[in-house]
């Protein structure tokens, strides 16, 4: 087979594979969705307000409830800054001390 | 049969740096036979031979392919002779395409690429179906015994291997007029001499040739049809060698 | 018509030929060019799937959220607050909510406690969610001691665990019932963390808002659709650091791009002459380019997608995991749901493939126009 036509073959399948992408999506959207309605009107009785995308310090928890001062409630080392505080750990031997 | 008349090339028109490559050449190429341009460099046969191949345009004249049986897009119109000079880009892109090989002093391969490929590439642009050139190039790599290296790279190659692959490249899209410039210029007596031969060949197999040289073995050649000399632009002898 | 794909094909056929002679350099670069698409695909796909995440759950959020300012601090809200709220017209529920946070002083998680008045919480129960159960290794059924203000310990017995499902909302949750929570704290009876206050119409919210501030001029009303508006931002505030490496990834990107496609050798040159000598057109010179860009952005592109969708919502976007995770002890599993967003891929599309095409085309354009005959004056 001349390399042309293997190459055209070949850029036809991965764009075959990338139109697919929305469809799978789509497909998953639509399995998915009953699964997590079900866990939502769970979680709704709770009121939450918040997505859990990172725990490392209390207002990276809840931001959009934090007050502006919740970063230094930490204790007393964590003068903590994003993006700071995603890199660099507090002092470990600080860390359990209230 | 090329018909030249008042042909005239002028280089930087209008400056002090002027010069005119060609000076109102008038002269006719018959068909079938070798043609010689000799003179020495600057005399402007190479200029003469890319305004023929339709490379590059005159400053003033005209040109007139007559029966040429390649000018195919003009044959269907039943055009049996064609103004070449005053054509549009497009048009003469396609006689010389399809009326013209071409081969080159320095070869002008493509390096990188394999000696069937640099065969195949002037036939790429034409829009025919691969399989056929392909299978037509092969048989012009077998025709100069040259099928062996079908698959090797052109850098790789001596002198004499190298001139068969640049005569097969010309011939790919089966021209009835082959333009040599300077063909022997880089080689040796004897290979000169069996580029000679081949001119020959084809001239058996129907095609004009047109050489441009001062290389003695080429206008010297028993092969030769006629014989046109330049200097300074200006033709100074026709000769018939039959 | 059949002419016209040959020709395309054959000129395709003599790219690909004269791509692979610069195989090492051609390879690196398609290389570079996919990493660098896989890396901003994949961006778009997590920062667009997680704002629809948020969108779900934030559907699900009260519509306003009432605190009490002390001293300009956040301070417990008394319970008489709730029930003159209730009174104003357009409120259809107050609840108010107790929930806090836990610091676990053996593995250095933070855990979100919530009370819950669900019948199924009873007290000395608790439900979890997926990633406190393996932050501490819990089964339903086991024993999760927590250290009250005195540090007397609190037993509870999980209930039920979230599934990792939930784990955008959930992860980091211990559900319990009101009694532990107050016991657990210390926390006053007749107070509440916030108030969570539901609007009949959503039209009058800032109505009621602002009929909230009048009559407790303490009180911070915190609209859904502030939430929201958070949220966006922080999407562009965590997406905007990986933003700013990519961006200067890019732009070294398009700077040795540029270097490549617009540095044309003397040997392209020279090869271009001899294309045009030997009967190849301007355009057949320029379709030739036009070829030489695309098969390597096209195929960076397309490849590149495809691998970054695999990587965020097969592989859970592993790649981002350390620069979300911070020193998280409690991380989600970014299980997410495939959002494929049209508009991203094409402005994606725009910001690539085609300004590298272009790159590569432009500076041929001057060469190829050269006049055939120029290859016989060398």
């Amino acid at each position: 087979m001349r390399r042309s036509v293997k190459y055209l073959l070949f850029t036809v399948a991965i764009l075959a594979i990338f139109l697919l992408l929305p469809l799978h999506a789509h497909y998953i959207q639509r399995h998915s969705g009953d699964e997590i309605k079900l866990q939502m009107t769970k979680l709704q009785r709770l009121h939450v307000t918040d997505l859990c995308l990172a725990t490392e310090a209390r207002y990276t928890r809840h931001l959009a409830l934090a007050d502006r001062h919740a970063p230094f409630q930490e204790h007393p080392l964590a003068l903590e800054h994003f993006p700071s505080g995603s890199m660099i750990l507090p002092n470990l031997l600080t860390r359990d001390t209230p | 049969m090329i018909e030249l008349s008042g042909i005239t090339k002028s280089f930087n028109s209008g400056k002090p740096n002027q010069f005119t490559a060609v000076d109102n050449v008038t002269l006719t190429v018959h068909p079938h036979q070798i043609t010689i341009f000799k003179g020495p460099s600057g005399s402007g046969k190479t200029s003469l031979l890319t305004m023929i191949g339709c490379m590059a345009r005159p400053t003033s004249g005209r040109i007139f392919l007559r029966g040429v049986a390649a000018a195919r897009p003009f044959q269907q119109e039943g055009l049996e002779v064609v103004e070449i000079t005053s054509l549009p880009e497009r048009f003469l892109n396609e006689i010389r395409r399809s009326t013209f090989g071409f081969i080159f002093q320095q070869f002008n391969l493509v390096k990188g690429i394999t000696v069937l490929e640099n065969v195949m590439l002037p036939a790429y642009p034409t829009g025919e179906a691969r399989a056929l050139f392909r299978a037509r190039a092969l048989s012009l790599l077998e025709q100069f015994s040259i099928s062996r290296l079908a698959g090797q790279r052109v850098e790789l190659l001596s002198g004499g291997e190298l001139q068969r692959v640049a005569i097969a490249r010309s011939l790919i899209n089966n021209p009835s007029i082959v333009i040599a410039d300077e063909p022997t210029a880089h080689l040796d007596s004897k290979l000169s001499q069996e580029f000679m031969a081949i001119a020959g060949r084809l001239k058996g197999e129907g095609k004009s040739v047109l050489i441009a040289s001062h290389d003695p073995i080429v206008y010297d050649s028993p092969l030769i049809d006629s014989l046109v000399e330049m200097r300074d632009g200006a033709i100074v002898d026709i000769r018939s060698c039959r | 018509m059949n002419q016209a794909l040959e020709r395309h094909l054959n000129i395709l056929d003599f790219t690909l030929a004269s791509l692979l002679r610069r195989r090492a350099k051609n390879l690196s670069l398609l290389a570079i060019y996919l990493l660098v698409v896989f890396m901003l695909a994949s961006l778009a796909f997590f920062v667009t799937a997680l704002k629809k995440e948020a969108t779900i759950i934030l559907s699900g959020a009260p519509d306003m959220i009432v605190q009490r300012l002390m001293a300009g601090r956040q301070d417990l809200v008394p319970a008489d607050y709730a029930v003159e709220i209730a009174k104003i017209r357009g409120v259809t529920a107050v609840r108010p909510r107790l929930w806090g946070y836990y610091y676990d002083a053996l593995n250095g998680a933070n855990y979100t406690i919530m009370a819950s008045e669900d019948p199924a919480v009873v007290p000395g129960s608790a439900t979890i969610g997926a990633g406190v159960a393996k932050a501490r290794n819990l089964a339903v059924g086991d024993l999760l001691p927590l250290i009250s203000y005195d540090k007397s310990p609190v037993m509870l017995e999980i209930n039920s665990i979230y599934p990792h499902g939930a784990d955008l909302a959930a992860a980091d949750l211990i559900v319990i019932s009101p009694d532990d929570f107050h016991q657990l704290f210390n926390f006053p009876g007749g107070q509440a963390t916030d108030l969570a206050v539901t609007v009949r119409n959503p039209k009058e919210m800032s109505t009621v808002a602002a009929k909230i501030a009048g009559t407790f001029p303490d009180s911070r009303p915190i609209l859904k659709s502030e939430i929201q508006r958070t949220y966006q931002s922080i999407f562009d505030w965590r997406g905007g650091m990986t933003l700013i490496l990519l961006t200067s990834a890019l732009i070294s990107f398009i700077i040795f791009a540029w270097d490549k496609a617009t540095g044309l050798s003397a040997d392209e040159r020279k090869e271009i002459g001899i294309l045009k000598s030997i009967g190849w057109e301007t355009s057949d010179v320029l379709l030739l380019k036009f070829w030489e860009g695309l098969v390597i952005s096209l195929t960076a592109f397309l490849l590149g997608v495809v691998l970054a969708y695999g990587h965020v919502f097969l592989l859970s976007a592993p790649l981002f995991a350390q620069a979300l995770k911070g020193w998280s002890v409690i991380y989600p599993r970014f299980q997410l749901v495939p959002v494929v967003d049209a508009y991203q891929l094409s402005v994606l599309f725009f910001l690539t493939v085609v300004p590298y095409t272009t790159a590569t085309i432009i500076p041929c354009w001057r060469a190829a126009t050269i006049d055939p005959d120029a290859a016989m004056r060398y």
